[in-house]
């Protein structure tokens, strides 16, 4: 069986990007819809969503109002499906799936746990390059150009959304969506020039490469080596998902945005593409700075800290990884969710200065330092 | 080293298979009643006046130009990033240091690559076309 899948790269693939998508993201959105609701009502002092309750009998399940998301899972494909007389039918049918296939692609690239030993689970892992002969990463894809796949295809996201604001045959829409179009169009050249200075350090595009460069040390990890490189990105990436402070695109009170027109489960794949957005921006924040799934002083063996050993069996290893990887990850996306409540609106000016004349020229600074500096200490070390 | 990009396509393809799912729970479960008012734009309630076809700032068409010239600066600049090591470096190598002679040819090709784009920056701040107004 599992040389079966050694063998056949394309169904582990498909079995990783099933779990990974299927048992990861999509819980974990829908699961922050909900927190996103609970957590702006506990920032401005209302309850929030609490009604929810599933009744087994005598039995009243409320769970802190968690089942809202279920509830709205299935009034959503339950609504009417709603195309205006005038828009474009292929165009409006194809927005929704450009704004969220490509993020979901994307997750390809992320690695999610060291590489696993076929055949030593339970043993203890002295000397990884000679015990493990067959291996099953804990990554999809893993190919040289990983972020230039990322960039490439994260570009795709814009027409989804400057194509719905175009096809539904609305002023607010369009309106919606030239502001979405110029405003992630500005920020992904800051996104892309911000990582740079990380691939110099890491010397290389790979985002496996770079979770096993920066090593279960924390102070190597890229947000200590990279310091402004992790802020500049994070702020871009935040633009990019078009949420507050930077939802002009979207703006509630005044033009709606560019999804005015669309309502049901064509209106959902917007709002969840949303949020599996910022799950995908944690992903890669948690692979370029926070060490991927690197655990402090995990190393394949072991917890080793100031000549303190504790040796663990291969499958511990790779466990507790997944866990914190997945940690990172939650607690990321809960940041998200505070600057999102805590940040007023940005006015279209200031979010246009922000990234061309301050984001943009402190990225080309970021890069230039960081190569003099990985040119001096690339001598002998 | 050959890479495998059969991984690649799977998700490609799993990805648009997912994304037509949730279309198709949209068409094939959504109600669908139609009505004259209901189909037409929603303008705030009111009859919508003229078209949505209407001509729009020069400004948005800047940006896009602009983001093409960077973005391409950018995938220049991706290479080099991840062979900046080797390109420094003029003899054998161990992992990411280097064993050989340390050269600047990378470093200051970069600078003269990067230093242009500066100059271009500077030109449309300059001319205001970078910033609303």
């Amino acid at each position: 069986m599992l040389e079966f899948l050694i063998e056949h790269t394309w169904l582990q693939a498909l079995i990783k990007m099933a779990l990974l998508i299927l048992a990861f993201v999509m819980p974990l959105a829908s699961l922050s819809t909900w927190a996103e609701r609970r957590q702006s009502a506990m920032m401005q002092d209302r309850l929030g969503p609490n009604r929810a309750e599933l009744r087994l009998g005598s039995i009243e399940l409320r769970l802190w109002g968690i089942l809202h998301f279920v509830a709205d899972a299935l009034k959503m494909v339950f609504k009417e499906d709603v195309v205006p007389a005038r828009a474009n039918r292929f165009l409006f049918g194809l927005a929704p799936i450009l704004a969220i296939a490509p993020v979901i692609i994307t997750f390809a690239i992320i690695p999610f746990g060291s590489d696993l030993c076929v055949g030593h689970a339970f043993e203890v892992l002295r000397d990884p390059a000679s015990m493990c002969t067959s291996t099953i990463p804990l990554q999809v894809a893993r190919i040289d150009q990983g972020f230039l796949f990322y960039f490439a295809l994260a570009s795709l996201a814009v027409y989804g959304t400057t194509l719905a604001g175009w096809a539904s045959y609305n002023k607010w829409s369009l309106l919606g969506g030239l502001r979405a179009s110029s405003q992630m169009m500005s920020y992904e050249v800051t996104m892309g020039l911000s990582l740079m200075g990380a691939f110099l350090i890491y010397g290389t595009l790979e985002p496996h490469a770079m979770v096993l460069a920066q090593g279960p040390t924390p102070s190597s990890w890229g947000i200590v080596t990279q310091p402004l490189a992790f802020f500049i990105f994070l702020t871009a990436a935040i633009a990019e998902t078009k949420r507050a402070p930077f939802d002009l695109p979207e703006g509630e009170p005044e033009i709606i945005g560019y999804f005015v027109e669309y309502s049901g489960m064509r209106f959902g794949i917007f709002f969840l593409a949303e949020f599996v957005e910022t799950i995908f921006l944690a992903a890669v924040v948690t692979t370029v700075f926070l060490g991927g799934w690197q655990v402090p002083w995990l190393y394949p063996d072991g917890f080793h800290l100031m000549g303190w050993t504790l040796e663990l069996p291969h499958l511990a290893v790779v466990l507790i990884q997944l866990v914190v990887w997945s940690l990172k990850i939650i607690v990321l996306c809960w940041l998200q969710l505070l600057i999102r409540w805590t940040l007023p609106r940005f006015r279209p000016d200031q979010l246009m200065r922000l990234g061309w004349k301050q984001l943009l020229p402190a990225s080309l600074i970021n890069i230039v330092v960081t190569a003099g500096v990985v040119l001096a200490r690339s001598g002998g070390r | 080293m050959t890479v495998d990009y059969a991984p690649t396509l799977v998700a490609l393809l799993f990805g648009l298979g997912f994304s037509c799912l949730f279309m198709a729970l949209a068409v094939l479960f959504g109600p669908k009643r139609g009505g004259e008012t209901k189909l037409s734009p929603f303008e705030c309630g009111s009859d919508p006046i003229g078209s949505p076809r209407v001509r729009f700032s020069v400004k948005f068409y800047q940006v896009a130009i602009l983001f093409l010239i960077f973005d391409i600066e950018a995938a220049f600049l991706y290479p080099w990033a991840s062979q900046f090591r080797r390109l420094s470096c003029i003899g054998p190598m161990a992992g990411l240091s280097c064993l050989g002679t340390v050269t600047l040819f990378g470093f200051v090709e970069m600078l003269v690559f990067l230093g242009t784009l500066g100059v271009a920056l500077a030109y449309v701040w300059r001319k205001r076309a970078i910033g609303w107004g």
